[in-house]
């Protein structure tokens, strides 16, 4: 039978009321005798604090202030290590860390009073780059300025380079980039010793804050409340951060005896806040006569900042991903997370990924390039066949056909023809255009044994009119959420999409369904919303309620007698590691994900060479990625994550000054708007996927990694001239025309 | 931000909401923004930038699109504006019913001010070229959709609309109470 609702562009559950600008964000709520909250931050990249004067001119007396002294359980960020406070105490790591946080009735006070806060400092000596931090001149973090590091080995790198035709070297590099969610960081707190404590606020994961809030209060977890509101985008930007703002409301809280709503504007959400890491991937690669690939090496760094938060796992993925969807006889990844004197950086969509793809995908039209072959056809030659392994080995089960996808790409676009008639064209014209393609994958779901230690719980109710709740701790921030996971239940249950909605994402209300991360929505909630659906289903049916494949009105009947007979009807799901994927976490070894989503894209682009700029004038984004639930939903998520990454290609540059962000504003850091992108055509190919419902798999990230490596590949075709790092901006291109490159000769051997 | 120096003395603004007359105490430099959400209640008015940049707060005033964190209120004494919470009459207005359909709105912070610089720009060019759509949609930001569907929705909306449908919120926003 075929799915009814799966595969329907139904309307988005809370659709409504974001078009009739209903939808309650935080800021749009209020409580009485609410305090507004300020935090005062540090002024230098590092130091020994020596000292906290409150200036003139403020009635201090009115004020809550709140320093790490008043801090009554542990002053640190619980997360991966233990290693950022809440509030500095005594000495600050990078610019913009908190030293204090304030809270008074009138919002318009707190920008003077946070001004009038002066704070002495005693300077350390403080790095800003990978380079500085590999070099060791200062150790900033640890013994050796390093988070973490992992090597992937497959084969025998060392043996290969004796038979290798060619042997291309190259180094790629990509920027900051802000995930500039339109709705800014915001809480609102509300503390009592007998109650325990309740964060209202816009984040993706109410179960991290959850845990980091226990070990600030030291209350234990009945005591402990969240609850998300609508949350205005995120883009990974609200994965970590709102533990941090959480805990300072809390702390304002407990001290005034208030709530307290804390709200970022735009300038200390873009400083303060966190960014993609900052990235460098080396290669060196061995390629034969034929133009295979016998091996290669990769050498990945991220900048971390200065605190641990989630950067060993973005380096995991970002290490993972390096070797992309090839054949690699022999790799070896190694790959480090780096410490420097800038604001943590964090989660954003793609997760490490976009960053070391585009190290390989520039890479591999390098390789095309120095060896004679088209973009196109290197990759032919080298494309993941079902069979053969990624660089952990992890043998491709799954009837995918990577080469069809590269044929049908190039089809859709255009891109013989096109390649072709550019060449003539630029002869005679300062604008010149290129093609790019983009060859890449995505893993769905935590990575290796993440999903074992999440271990997470889903539960679906029904209520005694036969309407349906899903309860997951799984977020809505725009990419369908609710939807999805209501589309399941109802399809699962035999029942309309409207007779189920999502249970209010409270942790008092839900179970721990992991974080809303990773790609991991679809394929492993939508997966144990399934399973607890059928669980209920079953429930109903070995009471004898219902007989197998009834009607939505016998099912309501069935439920109505049930819960007047037994009470409650509810039925859960636990996360069961699927029995035949293996992941040794030592080695780096085995199935590092369940499904990979697969994809091809092609760029098209014209470079002013007047002007240096760039236009994107068509884009095709082909992927594979199992079963599309919703097909509208699907397309968005594609259509924003090109967008996003067009940005990351073209224009979103953080500019550094010894540390801090000095462009915090949407007037001097740009995005791409209406009229900055192309006709985006999403094409998808729908292999159904064995570990998701109904097929399908993990589809949120990918659309990041693919974008700004075809880009970047087309205005080189476009210029003939080397470009290697992201963003690429005019002065960037002109520069590229002003030294002419030496590409060919230093980095190629025989 | 109220944008007053300390000290500054408040004074009454009357101005027409969505149809209706409302009159506020409020320092002449507060913010349109700030008076809409925080003294009238329509938290439908986003914040996103606060510099202009990003159309979140978009509203119509005297029937053009402004972002109303740039319009102090004294500016609006006697103007007429028109909100989110006033589009939807009996219904959901045809551009909310398009944005709705074709998947206009993700996480939902820039909707209302796109919903807004829509009706205006359907209001201009009743049957939009994609250039036009482009260029009226130019002042707001959206991070999610990649704009292919607010393209969609607009095109829709030029489809069912009627240019009277469309006229209306001009005709409202000229009522008095």
């Amino acid at each position: 039978m075929s799915p009814r609702i799966v595969g329907v562009s139904v309307p988005r559950k809370e659709g409504i009321s974001k078009v009739t600008g209903q939808a309650k964000y935080v800021d749009d709520l209020s409580f009485p005798d609410m305090l507004y909250g300020a935090t005062v931050r540090s002024s230098i990249a590092r130091g020994k604090i020596t000292g906290v004067h409150l200036g003139g001119g403020i009635p201090w007396d009115e004020f809550t202030i709140v320093t790490a002294k008043d801090i009554p359980g542990k002053n640190v960020v619980s997360l991966i290590t233990e290693d950022q406070p809440f509030l500095a105490d005594g000495i600050v790591n990078h610019p913009e860390e908190p030293i204090l946080v304030l809270a008074h009735p009138d919002r318009h006070l707190l920008p003077l009073a946070v001004a009038a806060v002066q704070i002495g400092y005693e300077r350390l000596p403080s790095i800003h780059t990978i380079e500085e931090s590999e070099e060791q001149g200062e150790i900033v973090w640890g013994s050796d300025n390093t988070f973490k590091t992992y090597v992937i080995n497959k084969g025998d790198v060392d043996r290969i380079w004796k038979d290798a035709a060619w042997i291309v070297e190259g180094e790629y590099s990509t920027g900051a980039q802000e995930q500039l969610y339109i709705e800014n960081n915001g809480v609102i707190a509300q503390y009592s010793e007998t109650e325990g404590v309740t964060v209202w606020g816009s984040m993706q994961c109410p179960f991290y804050v959850h845990k980091a809030l226990m070990t600030l209060t030291g209350f234990p977890e009945d005591k402990v409340r969240v609850v998300q509101t609508e949350t205005g985008g995120a883009f990974g930007g609200k994965e970590e951060y709102p533990s941090m703002i959480s805990g300072h409301a809390v702390l304002l809280a407990r001290k005034s005896g208030r709530p307290v709503k804390i709200i970022y504007d735009r300038v200390e959400d873009m400083a303060a806040t966190t960014k993609r890491h900052p990235s460098r991937t080396r290669h060196r690669t061995a390629v034969d006569r034929n133009g295979k690939l016998l091996g290669g090496e990769i050498d990945f760094a991220i900048d971390g900042g200065a605190y641990c938060t989630l950067s060993p796992v973005v380096l995991s993925r970002g290490a993972i991903h390096a070797g992309g969807p090839y054949h690699w006889p022999n790799i070896r990844v190694r790959a480090k997370a780096f410490a420097t004197n800038t604001p943590p950086h964090g989660a954003f969509r793609g997760f490490g990924a976009p960053q070391s793809l585009f190290g390989l995908e520039c890479h591999m039209d390098k390789i095309a390039r120095t060896i004679g072959l088209s973009p196109d056809e290197f990759r032919r030659r080298n494309l993941l066949l079902q069979g053969q392994s990624t660089a952990t080995e992890q043998v491709i089960q799954e009837p995918i056909n990577l080469p069809h996808l590269l044929e049908r790409a190039l089809k859709l676009s255009d891109y013989h023809a096109k390649v072709q008639g550019f060449s003539v064209h630029n002869r005679s014209s300062h604008k010149k255009k290129g093609m790019g393609i983009a060859a890449f994958l995505h893993g769905s779901g935590f990575t290796g044994s993440g999903e074992r230690y999440l271990n997470s719980l889903v539960g679906v109710e029904a209520l005694v009119d036969g309407q349906v709740r899903v309860l997951a701790s799984s977020t809505e921030f725009g990419q369908g959420t609710n939807t999805i996971l209501c589309q399941i239940a109802a399809e699962t249950l035999g029942i309309e999409y409207d007779d189920v909605r999502m249970a209010p994402i409270d942790t008092r209300q839900v179970p721990n369904s992991g974080p809303t991360v990773a790609s991991r929505t679809a394929m492993i909630i939508g997966k144990l919303v399934q399973s607890a659906a059928l669980g209920l289903q079953h429930t109903l049916i070995a009471s004898g309620f219902l007989a197998s494949g009834e009607s939505r009105e016998e099912f309501q009947a069935a439920c109505k007698t049930y819960i007047e007979r037994f009470g409650k009807l509810q039925s859960f799901s636990r996360f069961e590691p699927p029995a035949n994927i293996f992941w040794d976490d030592e080695k780096y070894h085995g199935e590092a994900y369940p499904a990979f989503a697969w994809a091809v894209y092609v760029a098209e682009v014209t470079v002013d060479t007047n002007t240096y700029s760039v236009s994107v004038d068509d884009f095709v984004a082909l992927q594979e990625v199992g079963k599309v639930l919703h097909p509208y939903l699907a397309a968005g998520q594609i259509e924003g994550g090109v967008a996003q990454a067009i940005g990351y290609a073209l224009y979103e540059k953080v500019v550094w000054q010894d540390g801090r962000m000095v462009n915090s504003q949407m007037t001097n850091y740009i995005m791409p708007t209406s009229q900055d992108v192309p006709p985006i055509r999403v094409y998808f190919e729908e292999v159904p996927c064995p570990y998701g419902p109904y097929g399908a798999k993990g589809i949120g990230e990918l659309p990041m990694d693919g974008p700004a490596p075809a880009i970047v590949n087309a205005v080189i075709q476009a210029t003939g001239k080397s470009f290697h790092a992201i963003p690429l901006l005019p002065e960037d291109i002109l520069l590229g025309f002003v030294n002419e490159p030496s590409e060919t000769q230093a980095e190629v051997y025989r | 931000m109220s944008g007053d120096a300390p000290g500054a003395s408040q004074r009454k603004v009357s101005f027409t909401v969505n149809g209706k007359l409302r009159r506020v105490l409020v320092y002449p430099m507060q913010r349109l923004i700030d008076v809409l959400r925080n003294e009238l209640g329509l938290t439908g008015t986003k914040e996103g930038c606060g510099e202009g940049e990003c159309g979140s707060c978009s509203v119509l005033l005297n029937g053009d699109l402004v972002n109303s964190c740039l319009i102090p209120i004294l500016q609006v004494e006697g103007a007429s504006v028109c909100t989110i919470e006033g589009v939807a009459k009996d219904g959901m207005h045809p551009v909310q019913q398009a944005f709705l359909q074709c998947g206009g709105a993700q996480c939902g912070i820039c909707t209302p001010g796109m919903i807004l610089a829509s009706i205006r720009l359907l209001q201009l060019h009743p049957n939009p070229s994609m250039e036009q759509i482009r260029e009226g949609l130019g002042g707001n930001l959206c991070r999610c959709t990649g704009y292919t569907r607010i393209f969609h929705a607009v095109q829709e909306a030029a489809k069912a609309g009627t240019a009277e449908e469309l006229q209306q919120l001009l005709v409202v926003a000229d009522d008095k109470p």
